[in-house]
């Protein structure tokens, strides 16, 4: 079996395939990329061509323009193509609509990035799939014991309550505009919420791309004002508000009447980071796996060896070594934390 | 304790005062005694519960989690009872829990008071099963004490007050003779039972305080109606000795006395004063009074060293008479009870209480002038008191007045500027702002204060406005902003009176800083330099 290093290894741009000629999420332009999912850490723009599942290009291209790659290529989960010298499958990762883990397999040896992936229920993208491989790539946003994410039903119940308690207060619902802000729109939908949700602009596009792809998200409507009158602001009394988390640090925050600022996040496990963020009610809503999700991940897989990226690695690696299972930190740059 | 975890959860993250107390006030209306009582001692201070320390809480979670693993974790969450409350492990449902359900508040501390240092650990690990993560955080910050969820005791008994209908006067006025978990308290509350009688030996009596003189009431101000009386900065209290209990409370009713012993031992008197707390020197016959920075070397600690003791000396610097051996004199004309003010300060052998003198004037005009030019640093205005006026708790129209000389002011030039809370959370409203200084490398702004308040409205987005298109740099939620000699924005800056700091790189802390105007007019180069600040400092030396 070929060294795993020598299958993939991170370099300036990224992790990079020499047998292939491609890289994976590549923080810079290249030449030919393979990505895991829309998020625009992982997903650039300017890249001579790429390799995505169908969901994902159609994110790239609302986010940035039909032209964003010289050549678009669709994966097909669960099929497997060869490039250059090694075979290359996409498998769902539970992310978010599109997000994918991408299997690299050449002399021997498989390796799965998982990008970024999360085993809770999502109704808006598909459940993650196990991958046998000899070499697991994870991340580990959330890679610390101190992250234990309870049921969404919980949060959103949380959320109702709090509508239902505040019935004059705007609750503006700060959400990543791509996965979380949809996600949190569909469950409000799924546990009986049918007004009217108002949406912030940013995440206007992305929330008709769900909708083309078959997931119903109720009545939507903008969160602006036609007219900028007074007391026409009186219309958010009471009603949710998605936005992307830095708009309510804006003037655009505003306009609502008295709001109750939420956040829907994993760090809002952490009662500090709340409280910095001015958040009144946080909303412990991730799309990534808590500690235990992780950990369940490594052992269902079992892989030879496990590379932790972005995130936690030295408390994931830790746990690797005293369940016996090799592991070392991979040091990517460019990939942010979510919600920092 | 699942309602008590409920409401430290909301509480930390509610910035509004109303909506505290009505958070507050909600839980103690639905709450059933005892828990709502033991609740009350939590958030007041008052629960003590010697068998749960820290370090015993580290070696519980030692052995339920890889001590690197526990590290790592307290490393980024930063707090022992939160980073314990979430690494403790999943909750058993509660079908498999050992115990119905999980255990009430009163439960908790009734158990872990009665258990001994070796069942402790054991008692809390068994809760800790018992409950959920909210639940476990709640009770750690609990036995570890000092909730620190921004929430006072003073707002907690504010909530009392508010549940009840009373004055918080009427709570803090029972507070010392009441214990946990505050049965009689709450029966009266509920309105089911008679205000509790007050059984405590030196109880603390609401005080008295006085509204600032608007320049409208002068011609009220004659020698006949009013006794005048230097305004000393030090820190009201009230010292009260009964039977040989002694005790030294704010004007809120906190007790002190552990952090001034010495003022405990010199309180050789018998009866209830009200005066200024002071650190000073004994001259000869006279005390002399030090500096507010010397006294507050003394403030905000639980208890003091004997050095600390030796080198600030504290004592107090009467001016007013509650109880004189016993009497309550309450009811008596100020003219009669600074009478027996002065005899029963003349009692004291230790030195440790004089009066605050009366000053003699013929009419407003020579006050104008005394409170212009005091004669002492320690001193921020005038006192004024009627001589029939009675001794009245909160804070009576015409009978006291306070005329504050006016604040220091001086003009800096913003630097930094951070986001509010809460309302203001989407403006720019916390700003730093600094004064020039020469150095080595040139002239250059220096910090030397923050202020979030004195602006209207208006002027408040008008300098949120030029944050926004004046960012050089951001750091999460603090902007630089611009400030060059020819380029930023200079704020005319209100303040008290200045305190050397060594956290400050430019050497002085401001107290109450407030904005008091915006200079629009005046170019950055034109702002004051350090050298006003510290001809200031020189004075009050």
């Amino acid at each position: 079996m070929i060294r795993p290093e020598d299958l993939l290894a991170p370099g300036p741009d990224g992790l990079y395939c020499p047998l292939g000629g491609f890289h994976v999420d590549p923080i810079r332009p290249v030449e030919r990329a393979l990505i895991t999912h829309g998020h625009a850490d992982h997903a650039r723009s300017g890249h001579g061509a790429v390799l995505a599942t169908r969901e994902t290009l159609a994110i790239m291209a609302v986010r940035y323009g039909e032209d964003f790659a010289g050549q678009q290529q669709v994966a097909v989960p669960g099929e497997r193509m060869t490039i250059g010298d090694v075979t290359v499958s996409f498998h769902p990762a539970g992310h978010v609509l599109g997000s994918a883990q991408i299997a690299v397999e050449g002399k021997g040896c498989r390796i799965v990035v998982s990008g970024d992936y999360k085993r809770r229920r999502d109704p808006t993208c598909a459940p993650f799939e196990p991958v046998a491989c000899d070499v697991f790539i994870t991340e580990a946003t959330f890679g610390l014991p101190v992250f234990r994410h309870p049921d969404d039903g919980e949060e959103i119940g949380k959320l109702l309550a709090s509508l239902a308690a505040f019935p004059e207060r705007a609750h503006l619902v700060g959400a990543y505009a791509l996965g979380k802000a949809q996600r949190v729109i569909k469950r409000l939908r799924e546990e009986g919420y049918d007004e009217t949700i108002y949406i912030h602009g940013a995440l206007e596009r992305l929330c008709a791309l769900y909708e083309a792809e078959g997931i119903d998200l109720g009545s939507l409507a903008p969160a602006t004002l036609s007219s900028g009158k007074r007391g026409e602001s009186a219309a958010f009394a009471g009603a949710v508000v998605v936005g992307p988390p830095s708009a309510f640090a804006d003037r655009w925050a505003r306009r609502f009447p008295d709001p109750v600022p939420c956040f829907a996040s994993g760090w809002m496990m952490i009662r500090q980071r709340a409280k910095q963020r001015g958040v009144e009610l946080p909303l412990i809503i991730s799309d990534h796996c808590d500690w235990d999700e992780l950990t369940a991940t490594i052992a269902e897989i079992g892989p030879g060896e496990v590379w932790v990226t972005h995130g936690r690695e030295e408390a994931l690696v830790r746990w690797c070594e005293l369940a016996g299972i090799r592991a070392r930190p991979l040091h990517l740059v460019g990939y942010e934390d979510e919600g920092d | 304790m699942e309602a008590f975890a409920a409401l430290l959860d909301r509480l930390i993250l509610t910035p509004s005062r109303n909506a505290k107390l009505k958070l507050l006030t909600d839980y103690f209306r639905v709450t059933p005694d005892p828990d709502r009582g033991f609740a009350l001692a939590a958030l007041t201070g008052e629960l003590d519960l010697p068998a749960v320390k820290p370090a015993m809480l580290r070696a519980l979670v030692a052995e339920r989690i890889d001590p690197v693993l526990f590290a790592y974790s307290y490393d980024y969450v930063g707090d022992l009872a939160e980073t314990i409350a979430l690494v403790w492990g999943v909750t058993a449902s509660p079908a498999e829990r050992a115990e119905p359900a999980p255990p009430s508040l009163s439960a908790i501390v009734e158990t872990i008071a009665a258990s001994s240092r070796s069942e402790g650990p054991r008692r809390v690990a068994g809760f800790l099963d018992a409950l959920d993560a909210t639940g476990r955080w709640a009770l750690l910050k609990l036995v570890t004490g000092g909730l620190r969820i921004g929430v006072s005791a003073r707002l907690t008994k504010q909530a009392l007050a508010d549940l009840g209908g009373h004055e918080v006067n009427a709570i803090e006025e029972l507070w010392h003779g009441l214990r946990p978990p505050y049965l009689e308290l709450f029966a009266w509350l509920d309105g089911k039972a008679e205000k509790p009688v007050s059984s405590a030996r030196a109880p603390f009596r609401p005080v008295m305080l006085a509204q600032p003189l608007d320049e409208a009431d002068l011609a009220r101000i004659t020698p006949q109606t009013y006794a005048a009386e230097w305004k000393w900065d030090g820190i009201r209290v009230q010292a009260v000795s009964d039977h040989g209990v002694r005790r030294l409370y704010t004007r809120t009713g906190e007790d002190i006395g552990d952090a001034f012993p010495d003022v405990l031992d010199g309180l050789d008197i018998d009866g209830a004063i009200d005066g200024e707390l002071l650190v000073g020197r004994l001259e000869g016959e006279i005390i002399n009074a030090g500096s507010f920075s010397e006294l507050q070397q003394r403030l905000n600690r639980k208890s003091v060293s004997g050095k600390l003791v030796i080198s600030h000396p504290a004592f107090i610097r009467a001016y007013d008479c509650l109880v004189d051996q016993g009497e309550d004199i309450r009811p008596l004309p100020f003219r009669t009870r600074r009478e027996r003010l002065e005899r029963l300060v003349a009692t004291s052998l230790a030195k440790r209480i004089d009066l605050s003198p009366l000053i003699p004037y013929d009419g407003a005009e020579a006050l104008m002038e005394k409170r212009s030019a005091p004669p002492a640093a320690i001193i921020e205005g005038l006192m004024l008191k009627r001589w029939d006026s009675v001794y009245e708790p909160g804070r009576p129209k015409g009978p006291w007045f306070k005329w504050k000389r006016d604040p220091y002011t001086v003009d800096a030039v913003l630097m930094y500027a951070q986001r509010g809370h809460g309302k203001r959370s989407s403006f720019y409203s916390d700003y730093t702002f600094g004064v020039w200084k020469s150095g080595a490398e040139g002239t250059e702004l220096v910090p030397v204060g923050k202020a979030y308040f004195g602006f209207t409205d208006e002027e408040l987005a008008e300098i949120d406005r030029f944050v926004r298109r004046n960012t050089t740099n951001r750091f999460g939620p603090v902007r630089e902003v611009v400030h060059e000699a020819d380029r930023g924005l200079v704020l005319e800056v209100a303040f008290e009176g200045l305190n050397r700091s060594t956290r400050h790189k430019s050497g002085v802390a401001m107290r109450f800083p407030r904005i008091a105007r915006l200079r629009w007019d005046k170019p950055p180069r034109e702002a004051d330099r350090i050298e006003t600040l510290e001809a200031l400092l020189a004075e009050a030396d």
